[in-house]
């Protein structure tokens, strides 16, 4: 089968697109061996992620079973994820800087 | 598949036949690189260090040059220092010949300068090429293999097809009673309670975290985001958000055996399994630590595409995706995108990697050694003083 889109785990609140995805498509998404089905509120590009869960605001964002980071705002069904509403959580050495 | 190699003086075995010229610093660098130019199989190291250089940096940077001449990837090594700097050119080529093999020096400060040293060093390489060229492979075992796993230019596919594949075909090698190793410390960021997990014993999980608790405290000591940097710019193109998802994904292409240790950058593993490596996150610098860690073969994920190869050992070029497979093609060896297009299972992939990396072993040439990328850098503690 052709895949449109690939969750790692079935735990995750992300999926990966593998192919260039278009807003206001239906995406069908194997979960754990069950098939759901996301439709998209914005373009997705190859290689990068939507949400198919709410990631409320400060919630954790979970891919491969594990946490990858955290929303720095609501992230709905089908909303595109990446660096413009996700923060590593590792490495934050900025966040130190301004502890201080 | 049979595997054939070249049994070396010491019991180790090598996959290729390399006369390995070896400037003790990046004084004797020039010197070095033309005596390599004038004589067949052989090879310089691009060593842009070696003096100038305090404490455990400078030590570093000799075990290093010395591990690397002892890689079983080496026949022969000739070193050549300038002749002041702080790397000692006589030990160097001392502690490389406990191995058994030809090991020669030259120090250009004592030969007359550039003509001269060349001239003699271009003699003495001329004979040990017409030496290896007379040794014959001969049959080796999958326990005698020891490939290491390296990724670069990552991209969201690298963790789902290229790393996944890569790891079944690990697993096999470490089954098989050979060694493989994982190293990039900076990309275990995040990743690091799922490796400690498969330490062989709490001693080796605990060293797991503190190396990477350690990588992370220095990043942070900069004061900024890691993102600044890591994920790269590319990464990030390509999808990746976090180090702790580009962590997560790089973990895959160590496959899923128990961890037998994490070792210091350059340091040999003294049994068979899988290992882990200090290294950062650069791949030029990271394959230079496991090449000296006696890595033969190098197999390399990336998603993006890449050129990489290393001047000792040959780099496999495994590519997460079909599109930048193709727009790639100069340089990469293997499709693991067929996964992604539901093609062929990982599986399946696993098993073209593992043949391919049978077959380089014997004397195929991947895509990187036959360009001649010979990319090359050691890891620097401090700054040059």
């Amino acid at each position: 089968m052709l895949k449109f889109a690939v969750v790692a785990h079935e735990n995750d609140n992300v999926a990966t697109a593998v192919k260039e995805l278009l807003q206001g498509e239906s995406v069908r998404l194997d979960i754990g061996g069950k098939e759901h089905s996301v439709t998209l509120h914005e373009n997705v590009a190859f290689g990068h992620k939507f949400a198919i869960a709410l990631i409320p605001r400060d919630g954790k964002v979970i891919k491969y079973g594990e946490v990858i980071g955290h929303a720095t705002q609501d992230i709905p069904i089908g909303h595109y994820a990446h660096v413009h509403n996700i923060v590593s959580d590792r490495g934050r050495g900025d966040l130190e800087v301004k502890e201080q | 598949m049979k595997l054939y190699g070249y049994k070396r003086e010491n019991g180790a075995v090598g996959i290729r036949n390399h006369i390995a010229i070896i400037p003790a610093s990046v004084c004797a660098l020039e010197v070095s690189k033309r005596v390599a130019d004038n004589v067949e199989g052989a090879i310089y190291l691009e060593n842009q260090h070696g003096c100038c250089q305090i404490g455990p940096d400078l030590d570093l940077t000799a075990e290093v040059l010395v591990n690397l001449g002892k890689n079983p990837n080496v026949g022969a090594a000739l070193i050549i220092g300038l002749g002041c700097e702080g790397v000692n050119t006589a030990k160097v080529a001392a502690e490389i010949a406990t191995t058994g093999k030809q090991v020669e020096y030259l120090i250009i400060q004592e030969n007359g300068g550039t003509m001269q040293t060349q001239a003699r060093g271009v003699t003495i390489a001329r004979e040990m090429a017409t030496r290896l060229s007379q040794m014959q492979r001969s049959e080796i075992s999958l326990s005698d293999i020891f490939m290491a796993v390296e990724c670069g230019g990552s991209d969201t596919t690298s963790g789902l097809s290229a790393n996944p594949a890569v790891g079944y075909a690990s697993d096999k090698v470490v089954d098989g009673g050979g060694i493989s190793m994982v190293s990039e410390t900076t990309e275990f960021i995040g990743a690091e309670h799922v490796l400690a997990k498969r330490a062989v014993n709490e001693e080796v999980g605990a060293r797991i975290i503190k190396f990477v608790k350690d990588c992370e405290a220095k990043a942070n000591s900069m004061g900024v985001d890691l993102r600044t940097g890591q994920p790269t710019p590319g990464n990030i193109q390509g999808g990746l958000t976090t180090i702790e998802e580009k962590s997560l994904g790089c973990t895959y292409k160590g496959g899923s055996r128990p961890i037998q240790g994490m070792l210091n950058y350059a340091d040999m593993p003294d049994k068979k399994g899988l290992w882990l490596m200090d290294t950062p996150g650069q791949d030029i610098e990271s394959i230079t630590g496991m090449v000296a860690g006696g890595a033969q073969v190098i197999v390399f994920t990336t998603g993006r595409g890449t050129p990489t190869g290393s001047p000792l050992a040959p780099v496999i070029k495994v590519c997460g995706n079909s599109d930048n497979f193709r727009k790639m093609q100069d340089n990469i060896d293997i499709n693991a995108g067929t996964i992604i297009d539901g093609e062929k299972t990982i599986a399946q992939v696993g098993e073209e990697i593992f043949r391919e990396i049978c077959e380089v072993v014997n004397g195929k040439y991947t895509k990187a050694e036959s360009l001649k990328h010979r990319e090359f850098g050691i890891y620097k503690m401090i700054s040059t003083f």
